[in-house]
């Protein structure tokens, strides 16, 4: 499992940095929001892979002993949500850039004109 | 419990501002009101801290290292109070300089959101916690700088949030890495633990990946390019707001996990530090001399200055940092006042580009001498702050034998002088250009008010340098025992 997930992790951070050097800009946010998975998988295999434990134990007090860790996996539920808003607002902003100059071509980034 | 004000109010106003978005008086007098307040509580913060060693509380009665820990010491306490003045005066300017089409659209909310962000990260004392306070900072400063949605400005905003989003990326990367070998996010108790270890082969990853994130965020060679490009897009007093307070949160950020995180290979990143400070201040003052665009010069002076303030991290003894602090604080007065004097040369002449302006000495001295304070405190001529700023720094240096960098320090003053006087010879002092018909615009009052008195707290952390160094040299002693900062958070 543990390998699998790395090797998904790998994969999606290449087709990240695939995606944020292409020339169109709706797949630049594409490969942000790869980016985002990928860090948000890589937070959950660094903090600790227990398969088939819960994270919290109803009536043990005090076992603990191979229970699954619950913090990293609330950490990763507020990195989706903020990456979650991030990624609506340059979704937002992408298609105002659309609107206003009809193109979603890198080049019309440069302030040459 | 005060320290938990810095972070509760801006919320509160902020909830109160959106949903009274179209009373514009009620909005900038409340904003102004609000942020007065801010600096009242940063003021008593700061005395608290000052007089009675680090102030740590747990929120929500949960133990370090447990719960998460807010967390001020006389470094923070500094940042905070010089963000809220900074704030003051941004509100003052804004009345008199910001369409209100965009004041109305959500700009003051926003500018709330923002401050709670720059607060937060300034007191927190749980990784985790800091990554969201940089989100609630950068979510605010996304949403302002593409605000009005001009094409140039939404060219700008493009930049801004990729880059800004990757940096974050690199954060949440190491936070998870460092998790996983450590099992702790709060700061202290993490420092704590890795002052136990035998050697730093886990974290070094960890913290390059810090490195690189926080580098981006306060713009260090090879990460700056991003500056440039976008913050010259919006309304000055939006790009006023951002230079005073947002990179600085990237420099705070560096200081605070190098002082806590730096344990073992300390050489290494010393030199390393050092070598990217040198290059960061001498390729930034480098690359202002070349430009005409009055915002592009100050933006590339920015990254510049905080060249400087790394200097001092590298330094690292007490008066380094203490140099520094007091450099950060002098920088964020001063680019701030720049930035408004040139919206005010905007007002007066309607352009920024320095081929188009001229003859403003003649017209009126007074814009001029508002240009010219902050200018020279940022050249570095006493008696203003910015030459206290550098005085420490190269005193620092030379203590520590670091006689290089501090040579490269000296030399970039030389160039900063430069590119000040450029600004101050073509747009003040040449004849007017012929070809070109000036526009007469009248200066608005509110930004007036707001560039002196801007330009009296300039002056005032210069004449007041010595009692301001000794808080400082307390936080440069506070930043080079971490265990003050630790024993703090853990109650030891």
């Amino acid at each position: 499992m543990l390998i699998l997930l790395a090797l998904l992790i790998g994969v999606l951070y290449g087709a990240a940095v695939y995606l944020l050097l292409r020339r169109n800009i709706f797949k630049l946010i594409l490969g942000l929001i790869f980016l985002g998975h990928a860090t948000n998988l890589l937070l959950f295999v660094a903090g600790g892979l227990t398969s088939g434990k819960p994270a919290f134990l109803r009536g043990l007090q005090n076992e603990t002993i191979g229970m699954s860790d619950p913090l990293p996996q609330a950490l990763i539920l507020t990195a989706i949500v903020i990456g979650l808003g991030v990624t609506a607002f340059a979704l937002t902003l992408v298609y105002r850039f659309y609107k206003v100059t009809k193109t979603v071509d890198f080049d019309e980034l440069s302030e040459n004109e | 419990m005060i320290l938990i004000l810095p972070i509760i109010l801006p919320l509160l106003f902020m909830v109160v501002l959106i949903f009274t978005r179209r009373w514009l008086f009620f909005q900038q007098s409340f904003s102004l009101v609000g942020s007065v307040v801010l600096t009242a509580i940063s003021l008593l913060i700061l005395l608290d801290v000052y007089q009675n060693g680090i102030l740590a509380i747990q929120p929500g009665s949960w133990d370090a290292p447990f719960g998460i820990t807010l967390v001020a010491d006389t470094f923070s306490a500094l940042m905070l109070l010089t963000t809220s003045f900074v704030a003051v005066v941004v509100m003052i300017f804004s009345p008199g300089f910001i369409d209100k089409e965009r004041q109305t659209a959500g700009y003051y909310p926003l500018a709330f959101g923002l401050l709670m962000g720059v607060n937060g990260a300034f007191i927190t004392g749980d990784l985790f916690n800091m990554y969201v306070w940089y989100e609630v900072m950068l979510t605010s400063s996304f949403v302002l700088i593409a605000l009005g949605g001009s094409a140039e400005q939404l060219r700008g905003s493009i930049k801004y949030v990729t880059i800004n989003f990757v940096a974050s990326i690199f954060f949440v990367s190491a936070i998870g890495i460092l998790y996983g070998q450590a099992g702790t996010l709060n700061m202290a108790d993490l420092a704590a633990k890795m002052r136990t270890w035998e050697s730093g082969t886990y974290i070094n990853s960890a913290l390059m990946l810090f490195f690189i994130a926080f580098s981006v965020k306060s713009a260090l060679v090879p990460f700056f390019f991003w500056l440039p490009a976008s913050y010259h897009t919006p309304p000055i007093a939006i790009t006023a707001l951002f230079a005073g307070t947002l990179t600085k949160v990237g420099v705070y950020t560096l200081f605070r996990f190098y002082s806590l995180f730096v344990v073992f290979d300390e050489q290494f990143w010393q030199i390393f530090i050092l070598v990217l400070a040198g290059l960061t201040m001498f390729i930034g003052v480098l690359m202002a001399a070349s430009q005409f665009d009055i915002r592009k010069i100050l933006s590339f002076h920015i990254i510049s200055q905080v060249g400087y303030m790394v200097m001092g991290l590298g330094i690292f003894t007490a008066t380094g940092i203490a140099g520094a602090i007091y450099f950060t604080m002098h920088n964020m007065l001063s680019k701030t006042n720049t930035f408004l004097a040139g919206g005010l040369v905007y007002q007066r002449s309607g352009s920024y580009d320095l081929k188009y302006l001229g003859g403003l000495y003649k017209a009126s001295p007074l814009l001029a001498l508002l240009f010219f304070i902050p200018a020279m405190s940022l050249a570095g001529i006493p008696p203003l702050p910015g030459f206290f700023g550098k005085f420490f720094l190269i005193k620092g240096g030379f203590e520590a034998q670091q006689y290089f960098i501090t040579g490269v320090a000296i030399l970039t003053g030389l160039f900063t002088l430069f590119s000040m006087v450029k600004i101050w010879n073509e747009a003040y002092w040449k004849k007017e250009p012929e070809e070109v018909k000036q526009r007469d615009g009248k200066v608005h009052p509110a930004a007036l008010t707001a560039t002196a008195v801007l330009a009296i707290g300039v002056i005032l952390l210069g004449v007041f340098a010595g009692p301001v160094m000794e808080v400082c040299l307390d936080a440069g002693h506070q930043m080079v025992n971490p265990e003050m900062y630790i024993n703090a958070v853990l109650g030891r």
